[in-house]
C-alpha cells in the first residue's frame, strides 16, 4: 500500500482512531477512565506495548509464519507474543523504575487482553503494510487510543461532579459520550482514508 | 481450517507431517518466549543475596526480589498487617533508613508529612532489591506465632463471646496490657480462604499460659462468624502477637477509660494489671452501651472496684428500657467526663472503640483541655 508513513501515523491517531472508529479495546477504556491520572498511565502503557508488539509481530509473521505457510496460526502466535512481551516489560520496568512500575504496573497485565493491541497487529497484515508503516500505524494507534481514553476521562471527571440521572450512571453515560466523540472524529475522516 | 490450506491431492502422510510442523512451530515459538521469560526472571528479577540490617544490630541474609514484609515474616519477624500485604491497611509501617528505593504512590495515602520526612514506609510495598537498613520497634521481636487450644467459650451477652485459649506452642506469651493478637480463622464453609483479624487480649498479662479474647459478632463478618458459630471448645487455633502500642503510660496520673462493646477487652487487661501492681492511681471506666442487656462482666468490675484503691465503674445506657428499672446513668458519655477530671494536665484517657466514637470523644477531651499526648486509643477498623 502506498501511503506515506507520516500520513499513516496521523490517520491512525485521528481519522481511523482504533477506539473511536473500530471500537476496539473498550473494556479497559470504560473501566479505567474515571480519572485523568490513571488513564494517562494506561494510555502510555498501551502506546508502548502496541508499538513494540506491532514490530515484533511483523517480524514473526513475515519471517516465520509466511515462509512456513502457517498464516492461519497468526491469532494464537500474536497473542502469545503480546503476552510474553507484556510480561517481559513488566519485569524490566520493575527493575529499573519502581515508581513507573507502581503507577503503570497494575495496568500492564490488563493490556494483554486489550483487543486493540491484537487488532493493530491484524490490521497490519490485512492492509499489507511494510515494516516502517506497521510501526507508524502501531504507534499512531497507541497515541490515538490514549487520546480517546484521556478525552473520556476528562469528560467523566467533569460530568461526575454534576447530577446524573440514575439510569445513565456508569457505563451507560460513558458509552453515550464515546458515541458522540466518535461522531466528532468522523469529521476528520475526509482528510485521509487508510481503511 | 487445516484442510483448506492443503490441496486434497496431498497424501495423508504429508498432511501428518505438516500437522507435526505446525505443532512444532507453535511449541517452538511458545517455548522460545517461555525460555526468554525464564532467563529474564533469573537475571532481571534476580536481585541476588541482600542484607537486611535491623536496628544496626541484627543482620539477615536473604534472597532479594520480594517484599520486605514477606521476607521479615519468613524470618519470623512479624510486623502487624491486616490486609496480607496488599497495601490497603497501612499497618506494616517501618523505618527504612537506606536502600528502600523511592516512595511509591501506593504508600502516600497512609503516610503523613512527618512520617514521609522520617523515611517511614509500608513494608509490604518496599521490595528488597539491594542491601537495606531498617529500624523496627524492639517489641516486634517478641511477636511469635502461637498455637493454642480453646478451653472455654462463654456467652457474655447476646452477641459477645469470651474465648479462653490455653497456649500450647510456644508455652508462654509475654505481652503488655492493652496489646492485641491477630487471630487466624481457617477456611470454612462461608470463607474460601483463611482470614486474619486483630483482637485485644482481655486477660491479665501476669497470666502467661493463656489469653482471653472478647469477640462481638459482626453481621456477615468472616472471622467473627467463624468464632461465634463454628468454633468449639477443644479446637486448636493459631494466632500471632502481641502487637500494638495501646499500653499504659508509666506515670501516676489519673486515668479515664472509655470503651463500649467488645472494646472492654484491653481495658480489663489494663485494670487487672493495675490491680496486681497495687496501683494508687485514680481510675474511672465509662462503659457506654445501649440497653441493659449489653452490659457484661459486671461482677468482675464490682470486684475490681473493691480491690483497687480508687476505681469507679460507670456504665451508661443510651437507651434504657422503661421496664428495666435502670437506676444508673443514661445518655451519652461526654457530659460525665468533666466531673472526673481534676487536673487536665494530669489526666490520661484510654479509648477503645469505633473510629467515629474515638473522634467524638477526642474532640470532647480536647475541649476539656486534655492534650493529645495524654490521649491513647485503639481504633476498630
Amino acid at each position: 500500500m502506498e501511503i506515506s508513513v507520516f500520513i499513516l501515523f496521523m490517520a491512525a491517531v485521528f481519522t481511523s482512531n482504533i477506539l473511536l472508529t473500530n471500537f476496539l479495546g473498550m473494556c479497559s477504556y470504560l473501566s479505567v477512565s474515571k480519572q485523568v491520572e490513571s488513564s494517562i498511565g494506561l494510555g502510555l502503557a498501551v502506546f508502548f506495548v502496541m508499538t513494540c508488539t506491532t514490530a515484533l509481530n511483523y517480524a514473526v509473521y513475515y519471517f516465520i509464519l509466511v515462509p512456513l505457510d502457517l498464516i492461519y496460526l497468526q491469532y494464537i502466535i500474536f497473542i502469545i507474543v503480546i503476552a510474553a512481551f507484556v510480561q517481559l516489560t513488566e519485569m524490566v520496568i520493575e527493575r529499573f523504575s519502581p515508581v513507573l512500575y507502581y503507577s503503570l504496573g497494575i495496568f500492564l497485565p490488563l493490556i494483554t487482553v486489550n483487543c486493540a493491541i491484537l487488532g493493530v497487529s491484524l490490521f497490519m497484515i490485512i492492509r499489507n503494510y511494510t515494516f516502517i508503516q506497521s510501526v507508524a500505524f502501531g504507534a499512531g494507534s497507541g497515541i490515538g487510543w490514549m487520546l480517546a481514553i484521556l478525552a473520556l476521562a476528562g469528560i467523566r471527571e467533569r460530568v461526575n461532579e454534576k447530577f446524573i440521572p440514575i439510569g445513565l450512571r456508569g457505563a451507560a453515560l460513558s458509552l453515550i459520550i464515546t458515541g458522540i466523540m466518535a461522531l466528532g472524529f468522523i469529521g476528520f475522516s475526509g482528510i485521509a482514508v487508510i481503511q | 481450517m487445516v484442510l483448506s490450506v492443503f490441496p486434497v491431492s496431498l497424501s495423508y502422510n504429508s498432511m501428518f507431517i505438516s500437522i507435526l510442523i505446525t505443532i512444532g512451530i507453535v511449541a517452538g515459538i511458545g517455548g522460545f518466549l517461555a525460555l526468554l521469560l525464564v532467563i529474564a526472571e533469573s537475571t532481571l528479577a534476580n536481585y541476588g543475596e541482600c542484607t537486611i540490617t535491623i536496628n544496626e544490630k541484627k543482620e539477615l541474609k536473604v534472597k532479594g526480589g520480594s517484599s520486605l514484609l514477606n521476607i521479615l515474616n519468613n524470618n519470623k519477624i512479624f510486623l502487624s498487617s491486616a490486609c496480607g500485604g496488599r497495601g490497603s491497611c497501612g499497618f506494616c509501617k517501618c523505618k527504612v533508613i537506606e536502600g528502600g528505593g523511592p516512595l511509591l504512590p501506593t504508600e502516600t495515602p497512609f503516610l503523613d508529612e512527618d512520617e514521609k520526612k522520617n523515611n517511614i514506609r509500608l513494608a509490604c510495598q518496599v521490595k528488597v532489591k539491594q542491601d537495606i537498613k531498617i529500624e523496627i520497634s524492639t517489641g516486634i521481636f517478641a511477636v511469635h506465632e502461637f498455637t493454642g487450644t480453646v478451653t472455654k467459650i462463654k456467652d457474655l451477652t447476646h452477641d459477645i463471646k469470651e474465648l479462653t485459649i490455653e497456649i500450647t506452642n510456644p508455652k508462654n506469651i509475654d505481652f503488655k496490657a492493652g496489646q492485641y493478637v491477630q487471630f487466624v480463622a481457617p477456611r470454612y464453609e462461608r470463607s474460601r480462604q483463611s482470614v486474619t483479624r486483630a483482637y485485644s487480649i482481655s486477660s491479665s498479662p501476669e497470666q502467661k499460659d493463656l489469653i482471653k479474647l472478647i469477640i462481638k459478632k459482626v453481621p456477615d463478618g468472616l472471622c467473627t462468624t467463624y468464632i461465634h458459630e463454628y468454633l468449639k471448645e477443644g479446637d486448636t487455633v493459631s494466632f500471632t502477637g502481641p502487637f500494638g502500642d495501646f499500653i499504659i503510660k508509666d506515670t501516676q496520673n489519673d486515668m479515664i477509660f472509655i470503651a463500649g462493646g467488645s472494646g472492654k477487652a484491653p481495658i480489663i487487661s489494663m485494670l487487672e494489671y493495675l490491680n496486681t501492681h497495687n496501683s494508687k492511681r485514680r481510675l474511672v471506666y465509662f462503659f457506654g452501651a445501649r440497653t441493659k442487656k449489653d452490659l457484661y462482666l459486671t461482677e468482675l468490675f464490682e470486684k475490681l472496684e473493691k480491690e483497687l484503691k480508687d476505681f469507679a465503674y460507670v456504665p451508661i445506657l443510651s437507651r434504657p428500657e422503661e421496664s428495666s428499672e435502670w437506676k444508673g446513668k443514661t445518655g451519652y458519655i461526654m457530659p460525665y467526663l468533666k466531673d472526673f477530671i481534676a487536673d487536665p494536665t494530669k489526666t490520661e484517657a484510654y479509648l477503645c472503640g469505633s473510629p467515629g466514637m474515638i473522634d467524638a470523644v477526642t474532640k470532647e477531651l480536647h475541649e476539656l483541655k486534655i492534650s493529645d499526648d495524654n490521649i491513647f486509643y485503639d481504633s476498630f477498623s
